[in-house]
């Protein structure tokens, strides 16, 4: 039995109303619920010797800013009532790939994603995490508006 | 228009710099390149002791670790593809970040303007010395980056940051206490060779060549930049897109040339390949010039030794193996056994001069330009051999000369940096001041003529080297038990790929 909902948090609107949904559906299904923000990240981008020097403090600065602005708001929100176990995971890497790691790992019963307001030239330029999480995900996504 | 006062200001301008710089120059190059004459074999044949000492490096770790860089290239190709890598440290510097960060430093004019020295002065047969000395170099590298990666330097906020300077000090100090005081004098030295080599090779040649390729795209001396100041305009204006980035903290610029770095460096073994393609049928004669040449060369390249000296020479100032400056560039890699950075490392000689410095080397000889005197024997040489096949390849030529000067330029800077540091102590001031000189340098590097510069830039860069290896020698005995602990974990699954652990 699937025993948690991943969701992917931005810090965007339509991120926390996919919160929010999800933290309905955790209840009704008794599931608990993963708040995944994940930091973007590719292992083959072209970095500078100054920039690989300074790449552990900034990733530790990258995680706790990802921690404090977009995770804990929402954590302290959904978790006051107290009848929900809420987790906050933050990773680097590409977004869809991530969270379809991060739901594995949890034993997802599906992910729940915002849908990004972007321009249709930027995602057809560079795609969006939905649309390259519904071709990834071995499960069920969730699309909120 | 100008008056001719003006031009004539205006040249003199460039002859002074030339001329208060060409005698310091010969005297760094004459101690430098103290070569030994060897008159029994050919007439001015001559052994510089500084390139004995390069490939006897080379070849003592190729021996000593067993041929290490053949052995290494498959699990090195794993472990930049990722295979080895925890996910839990995504966001660190990978393998693959670490590999191309260093492979940006060191693919520069060497691989265009150095080849074209080494086969005018050498001939055919400098590219067979060419590739040996780059295949023994892949061992001194990944010597000297599991070094880097095994005593980097962690500063108190957390920054990374390794090379010859932490290894001379902490390792020889592990070695024995006694050889604390010695490590330290090896440290020092180093950092001021580093500082010489990243004005002189990473700085002065790199402005001169990027000045020179610009200069003969545009009309040559007729051009609009034939003038007689415009080698000092050009290294102004070169010198503000460097201190942009380095002194101005522009980082977007530097993050674009780090992305058209490595396309510029696909093209341009592309327009080889255009070249080599364009004259397939003299392939197999061009192949058989160069090893032929090697061994027997014709008359007027001083012999057997002369072309191996000048194939060593010029693989050496391109890949940059046994200088000690890619230990600078690999070391903040993130990774629990230092041996995997120098199982990467090994790749880089291998890239720089196996693949791209033969390239070059390639479409020389068979286009024949190293014959031609008309043209000056560096980026000219490779330029002409572009232009037989398409007439506008010089011009693709020139922005990636460009390009290239300026990705190493900034590299350099960043050695340079941390042996100031290391020398100064970490400040604003020493910051701030090592940027501001390495900017002058720009200028002067463009409005100095080819000898002054090469012959300068070489014996910097090659100084390194005295320090570093003998520190490589003495710490050999610890990458050995580095590498082999790793490659037993390997064997033995300890270490499997990150797919078949559970």
């Amino acid at each position: 039995m699937p025993e948690s909902i991943v969701v992917g948090l931005d810090g965007s609107e339509s991120s926390g109303r996919a919160a929010d949904a999800a933290a309905d559906a955790a209840r009704r299904h008794d599931l608990s619920l993963v708040l995944a923000c994940v930091v973007p990240w590719s292992p083959y981008s072209f970095t500078t010797a100054e920039e690989n020097e300074r790449r552990s403090v900034e990733k530790a600065r990258e995680t706790a800013a990802a921690q404090e602005r977009v995770l804990d708001p929402v954590i302290a929100r959904l978790s006051e009532p107290g009848d929900l176990a809420v987790e906050g995971v933050v990773r680097h890497g590409h977004p869809a790939e991530t969270l379809v790691a991060l739901a594995r790992e949890h034993d997802a019963a599906w992910i729940t994603v915002g849908r990004v307001g972007q321009s249709r030239v930027r995602t057809l330029l560079f795609g969006s995490t939905p649309s390259s999480l519904i071709q990834l995900s071995p499960i069920p996504v969730l699309v909120v508006p | 228009m100008t008056s001719p006062s003006d031009s004539l200001l205006a040249a003199t301008f460039d002859e002074q710099v030339d001329g208060f710089f060409a005698p310091i120059s010969d005297v760094i190059t004459t101690i430098v390149f103290f070569a030994v004459p060897l008159d029994f074999i050919d007439e001015g044949v001559e052994l510089p002791l500084i390139v004995v000492w390069l490939v006897i490096a080379g070849l003592f770790f190729t021996i000593y670790l067993r041929g290490f860089q053949f052995r290494a290239f498959t699990h090195a190709i794993q472990l930049i593809r990722g295979r080895y890598d925890d996910p839990r440290d995504a966001g660190e510097v990978t393998h693959f970040q670490a590999l191309a960060t260093a492979v940006s430093g060191t693919v520069g004019l060497g691989n265009i303007a150095g080849v074209g020295v080494a086969i005018t002065l050498g001939g055919p047969g400098a590219t067979f010395w060419m590739i040996v000395a780059g295949l023994l170099g892949m061992c001194t590298k990944g010597v000297e980056c599991t070094l880097g990666v095994k005593y980097r330097n962690v500063y108190p906020d957390g920054r990374v940051s390794g090379g010859p300077m932490y290894y001379l000090t902490k390792g020889l100090k592990e070695k024995s206490p006694r050889l604390g005081t010695f490590g330290k004098v090896l440290a020092v030295l180093f950092c001021i060779f580093t500082l010489g080599g990243a004005v002189g090779g990473g700085n002065m040649f790199q402005a001169n060549q990027a000045f020179s390729q610009a200069q003969s795209v545009t009309g040559g001396a007729d051009g609009p930049l034939g003038g007689g100041a415009a080698g000092a305009v050009f290294g102004l204006v070169l010198a503000l897109a460097v201190g942009a980035v380095i002194i101005g903290g522009i980082r977007s610029i530097a993050r674009v040339t780090d992305k058209l770095v490595p396309f510029m460096a696909i093209f341009y073994v592309l327009a080889c390949l255009t070249v080599l393609f364009a004259n397939a049928g003299q392939i197999p004669a061009a192949f058989g010039s160069i090893i032929t040449e090697a061994f027997s060369p014709e008359a007027g390249y001083g012999g057997i030794v002369g072309v191996l000296i000048q194939g060593f020479r010029r693989a050496a100032f391109s890949n940059e193996a046994g200088l000690g400056s890619a230990a600078i560039a690999h070391s903040a890699v993130k990774t629990e056994h230092p041996a995997t950075e120098g199982h990467v490392a090994v790749l880089e000689p291998f890239i720089d001069t196996v693949v791209i410095c033969t390239m070059t080397a390639l479409a020389i000889v068979i286009t024949g330009t190293y014959l031609d005197d008309a043209s000056d024997a560096g980026v000219q040489t490779t330029s002409a051999a572009f232009e037989t096949v398409v007439s506008w390849f010089p011009i693709v030529l020139a922005v990636a000369v460009i390009l290239f000067a300026y990705s190493t330029m900034l590299a350099w800077s960043y050695y340079g940096l941390k042996a100031a540091t290391y020398l100064f102590g970490e400040s604003m001031v020493v910051d701030r001041t090592w940027k501001l000189i390495f900017c002058l340098f720009v200028v002067i590097g463009a409005s100095s003529t080819l000898d002054a510069v090469i012959g300068f830039s070489d014996s910097m860069i090659f100084l390194m080297s005295l320090p570093n290896i003998i520190g490589l020698y003495i710490l050999a005995r610890v990458v050995k038990r580095e590498i082999n602990g790793y490659r037993a974990q390997v064997e033995s699954g300890e270490i499997l790929p990150m797919a078949d652990r559970t």
